[in-house]
């Protein structure tokens, strides 16, 4: 909302006005500026660049799974188990993070089919505070994967998270040996896990379940990496790679199976889904 | 020589004075016994309350502290007939990640640890215990052999962290953690972890995701370090101090948490002014723990393991009693 809209809201005697300004938005890679309706369209990926934003939990859900899909409740967990404070509150935070968000924390968990294939489909979302692991995150990890394991299907996770969560602490370290336990249980179970790793996906997301699929798929251009770019820099002090931590970079390092546009990862999941069947194990 | 910490200033003051005394009393035949002794019981007491009110950010310090004993000391002083493995078979040998057979009181072991070094040249040759993706390879590699061997697994965590380079990443740092925590999951034989000085991170829990986590009082173990923390939430790696209290990287506040199961008490004014009074109370925690697991089959070492970090966080803070090595 531009400053003049949001003054001529605030007076009274003036009739309330939803100004259509997102009618255009700036692509974040190359700066120009598209019709709203026509990025959605393609789902979120500029067509000129190509550039994936990113999205949230609910938008990412439609675009993978087949109408019909039925979310999990996000499961309980303990809240601002440290009780931390840096300048603000992390009680606060949540708080603000939640009036921003459809859901509760930032990993969210559906199950239903993708082209007609069962599966259950967990998304982290980067714009709830980072996508930061957590009690929440772990929990909801777990729960997803519990109903993989109930429904005999495979677990697909999207990945976007700048890594743990500080604000809790040790307990938010605790979940990489926690979702490892339930990646490990799949893999007994004979069921797959598929992990498509969005931008940003970096420190202890990267270093637990992200790096633990059958099949790993990324989003072309996503930021992919254990240390974040800063550290390195700081560290080595040297200038980093073009195309360094990027999705390619990835790929060529033979850290992810396929580098493969939004737009055919639904119907990727889908093949995979089909060639890894529970059913065809034993 | 001890070197002393920004905190132990008042200590270092008074152990000074003793020695003057000391060397000014040789040869000249004044009585300064009494006085001697005075001095001696001032500074034992004086240090004694500064290591029992340590705030975590002290803490962090003693963990770094460059005479803390590291894991060649322990090789050295709680083991016997170390057989050191090298290399992960894919790449290269990490010497920021140690690892061998062992043998602890007459019990056949898998050993592996964080190696910092002692001076700069062994620092930069253990890459200052900061392990890169071979160095976990290697670790998964001794895990997989102690699992068809049937010999437990001991770690020793000493680490700010995995190295963040670029070839650390080129090569699969988080892939090679990831799967060093699904190597220490997956072992068929009972696991235990000491958090010996540094804790850092995903490098940390990549050793350290056994079924009994043991924690040396004044070590900590953290998400990130505290001067990150800062640096991102504070916007300044000044507000270090801050940031540790915030975070709880403490053993005593970590056992309170139920992320660590026991604390090995160190001596008075830490484990580098005693390293062998360290290693004895190192020695007797690591035997008891693996009593206590001995007969424990396969499927019950997984499921203890499995449910103690599925656990962790659900439940209320639960006071831990705290025991004590020495």
């Amino acid at each position: 909302m531009s400053w003049l809209t949001r003054v001529r809201n605030s007076l009274p005697f003036l009739e309330k006005r939803e100004t259509p300004d997102n009618l255009w938005v700036k692509c974040p890679g190359c700066s120009e500026m598209l019709f709203t309706r026509e990025y959605e369209a393609n789902l979120y990926v500029c067509p000129r660049c190509e550039h994936h934003g990113r999205i949230g939990a609910d938008t990412r859900l439609g675009q993978i799974l087949d109408p019909g899909y039925a979310l999990l409740p996000a499961p309980e967990v303990r809240e601002d188990p440290l009780k931390f404070r840096d300048s603000k509150r992390y009680a606060d935070r949540l708080k603000q993070a939640r009036a921003n968000n459809a859901h509760p924390d930032a990993f969210t968990v559906a199950a239903g089919t993708i082209e007609g294939q069962k599966a259950v489909v967990g998304v982290q979302d980067f714009t709830f505070m980072g996508g930061s692991m957590g009690l929440a995150v772990g929990a909801a990890f777990v729960a997803g994967a519990e109903r993989a394991l109930e429904d005999k299907c495979g677990y697909v996770v999207v990945t976007a998270a700048g890594g743990a969560r500080m604000q809790e602490g040790i307990l938010s370290l605790m979940q990489m040996p926690k979702a490892t336990v339930m990646t490990r249980r799949l893999k007994e179970a004979g069921l797959p896990y598929i992990v498509v790793l969005a931008d940003p996906t970096t420190g202890g997301v990267t270093a637990s379940y992200a790096m633990l699929g059958d099949v790993h798929i990324a989003e072309p251009g996503a930021l992919i990496g254990f240390a974040g770019q800063r550290v390195i820099q700081e560290t080595i002090r040297e200038k980093l790679p073009e195309g360094f931590q990027r999705a390619e970079y990835l790929h060529e390092h033979g850290m992810v199976d396929m580098v493969v546009p939004r737009a055919e990862i639904r119907s990727t999941l889908a093949k995979l889904l089909h060639y890894m069947s529970p059913a065809e194990a034993a | 020589m001890i070197s002393y910490l920004e905190f132990e200033k008042p200590v270092a003051a008074l152990e000074a004075r003793i020695a003057e005394l000391r060397a000014a009393s040789q040869g000249e035949d004044v009585d300064i016994s009494a006085e001697l002794k005075r001095l001696e019981a001032k500074s034992a007491d004086l240090l004694v309350n500064t290591y029992k009110a340590l705030t975590p950010w002290q803490k962090t310090q003693v963990a770094r502290h460059p005479a803390r004993p590291h894991f060649s000391d322990y090789v050295e002083m709680v083991f016997d007939d170390f057989v050191p493995l090298g290399g992960d078979r894919h790449f290269g040998e990490d010497e920021a990640i140690l690892g061998g057979f062992a043998t602890l009181r007459g019990r056949k072991i898998m050993l592996i640890g964080h190696e910092k070094g002692r001076d700069t040249q062994s620092r930069i040759r253990h890459n200052f215990g900061m392990g890169k993706p071979e160095g976990y390879r290697k670790a998964i590699r001794l895990m997989d052999i102690a699992g068809r061997f049937g010999l437990p697994v001991v770690t020793l965590v000493d680490t700010s962290g995995a190295f963040p380079g670029i070839e650390a990443e080129e090569r699969g740092q988080a892939e090679a953690i990831a799967r060093s925590t699904e190597a220490c999951l997956a072992l068929p034989t009972p696991m235990i972890a000491t958090i010996v000085g540094e804790g850092g991170s995903g490098g940390a829990v990549a050793l350290a995701s056994a079924e009994r986590v043991l924690m040396l009082e004044h070590a900590v173990y953290s998400v990130i370090s505290p001067e990150g923390c800062a640096s991102i939430l504070w916007r300044t790696a000044e507000k270090a101090p801050q940031a540790a209290e915030a975070m709880k990287v403490t053993a005593q506040d970590l056992a309170e948490l139920g992320v660590i199961d026991r604390i090995v008490g160190e001596p008075i004014g830490g484990a580098h002014r005693d390293a062998a009074a360290t290693a004895q109370a190192l020695g007797d925690a690591l035997e008891e723990e693996l009593d206590a697991l001995s007969g424990k089959s396969a499927k019950q070492l997984r499921r203890i393991r499995e449910d103690r970090f599925l656990r962790i966080g659900e439940h209320k803070p639960r006071r831990e009693k705290r025991r004590s090595g020495t």
